[in-house]
């Protein structure tokens, strides 16, 4: 999608509409002018939606808030704890750390398209079986985190840990590394390291 | 968050127009420094162009046989190409060694060479800080400073500057490629291209207003043994206290420093005097620093990782 400075300024609706007539917005304090905002589309979990945002909305927000998809969590909002990793066109990333309106056209996979109750997938069934987690808070961004990390070995993405760039292997300080960005504060990591050691092994 | 308009951009030029039409305007690209900075208010723009989509994500060879490097090429993507990994492996493991995968996974090739200081004073708007606030002071100074600057310092601001992957892309030689709001383009050495804060920390490149990154160019290959070494205070997912970034051979080296400075540390000069040990290059590399009781221990720490990688590279 590529826009004009006019559709910029039709996505950011009332604001800049009032502003377009003239000396009443301009004069109107901004705390009582409606926030802009934007109409954009995701596909969550393989499902079309549409939404109508504040462009200020994170997608994490869109997620939980707009769309009530709860499990991936808020934990520092900052992008520094990974509790909101979720998945954009295949990729893991800081849901946190991204504006929803960013994301129109593009395809988000969170913890609820991964598996339900009845039919875990693997990760999350390797999870409970290692007891991967204690309160359980940063677990869905951990599962999702990890799915996408054993993707990134596959696909032959160095580390900062991998010895020889052009010869990226499975290894536990791989995935202790490749995993830094998931922060456990109950500290449950060994366990989640043996769990991701099982899905990696075919054995969950 | 203060309220903000949105837009893609279509091309390049059009991006850098607008950008200096609108006021208050900040391209957006991986958005993981600058929204960060957004919440906590120290950046509050009024309008954001999203320079996503501009067809600048492709990493090409050059004529004149290295590559460019387009601005939106993520982190892991420049880290993991192949000619990247083979041709220039310090700035793979720079990139590797920064941040975390859920970051490399957005952060931009463009976004890294503009991010701010992580000095906590400019995080911290109760405090003074003559990049956040121009005028108002350096907190830094008298405060918490362990991890700052020791070089090319002012007693305005002693703000490190936090990329791993520009460091890299110093010892490397590296030019950044920009358009402007008129269309005209120009590239500019990285040597120049980050600024010392003098009195002026909030001015941190040389970029004119609205003018935005499109690439960054490698010279051809320099062959060597190339080395980053990261110091910091985990093992993982943490910003240098010293890094070194080296390309080195038997008699020959060069040698990039992060964490020391506002703008990744290089001085030629020194790189001359190699045969001569470590403590030869860092006396020339190193001089004028100033340091504070708390940061002084960056110096004999660089000077240790400049024997590390001369004895790595058996020069």
């Amino acid at each position: 999608m590529s826009l004009t400075r006019r559709d910029a300024m039709i996505m950011s609706g009332v604001a800049v509409a009032a502003g377009a007539t003239g000396t009443e917005a301009e004069s109107a304090p901004a705390s009582t002018r409606p926030p802009p905002q934007a109409d954009i589309r995701l596909t969550v979990n393989g499902q079309a939606r549409r939404l109508q945002l504040d462009s200020r909305v994170s997608l994490l927000d869109a997620l939980r808030e707009h769309l009530h998809l709860t499990g991936s969590k808020k934990g520092c909002d900052h992008g520094q704890c990974g509790a909101c990793t979720v998945t954009v066109n295949g990729r893991r990333i800081n849901s946190c750390l991204s504006l929803a309106v960013m994301h129109d056209g593009d395809e988000i996979g969170t913890i609820e398209g991964l598996g339900r109750p009845g039919r875990l997938h693997p990760m999350q069934a390797a999870f409970i079986a290692h007891d991967g987690f204690q309160c359980g808070y940063c677990t869905p961004g951990q599962i999702c985190s990890a799915v996408a990390m054993l993707e990134e070995i596959k696909d032959g993405i160095p580390s900062h840990v991998t010895e020889d760039l052009n010869d990226v292997r499975y290894s536990a300080d791989e995935v202790r590394e490749r995993m830094s960005g998931n922060i456990c504060r109950c500290a449950a990591y060994p366990n989640i390291v043996a769990a991701i050691d099982d899905v990696h092994g075919g054995r969950a | 968050m203060k309220p903000f308009t949105y837009q893609r951009a279509a091309t390049p030029a059009e991006a850098a127009r607008v950008a200096a039409e609108m006021p208050g305007s900040r391209f957006i690209a991986g958005g993981t420094n600058l929204l960060d900075l957004m919440k906590l208010q120290i950046e509050t723009p009024g309008h954001l162009v999203d320079v996503n989509h501009l067809g600048l994500d492709r990493i090409e060879p050059t004529a004149e046989g290295g590559l460019r490097i387009g601005a939106m090429v993520r982190n892991t993507d420049l880290a993991a190409d192949k000619r990247v990994r083979r041709d220039y492996a310090v700035l793979s493991r720079a990139l590797l060694s920064g941040a975390s995968a859920q970051l490399r996974n957005k952060a931009t090739t463009g976004g890294n060479l503009l991010q701010r200081t992580r000095c906590p004073y400019f995080y911290e708007p109760s405090k003074p800080c003559n990049k956040r606030v121009p005028g108002s002071g350096c907190a830094a100074l008298g405060g918490f400073n362990r991890n700052l600057a020791v070089l090319g310092t002012s007693d305005k601001c002693i703000a490190t500057h936090p990329s791993d992957m520009a460091v890299a892309m110093r010892v490397l030689d590296a030019t950044v490629e920009t358009v402007s709001p008129d269309g005209t383009t120009r590239s500019i050495p990285i040597a120049d291209f980050h600024r010392l804060p003098g009195d002026t920390p909030h001015i941190e490149t040389q970029l004119g207003r609205g003018e935005l990154i499109t690439g960054v160019m490698l010279p051809a290959p320099i062959g060597g043994l190339h080395v980053y070494r990261k110091v910091r205070d985990r093992a993982s997912y943490a910003f240098a206290v010293v890094s070194i970034a080296a390309v080195v051979a038997p008699g020959r080296a060069r040698l990039a420093y992060g964490g020391l400075a506002h703008k990744p540390w290089r001085v030629e000069a020194a790189e001359a005097l190699v045969a001569d040990g470590a403590a030869a290059v860092a006396k020339t590399a190193f001089a004028g620093a100033r340091t504070t009781p708390e940061n002084a221990f960056k110096l004999p720490l660089a000077q240790r990782l400049t024997a590390s990688v001369l004895a790595d590279g058996k020069v």
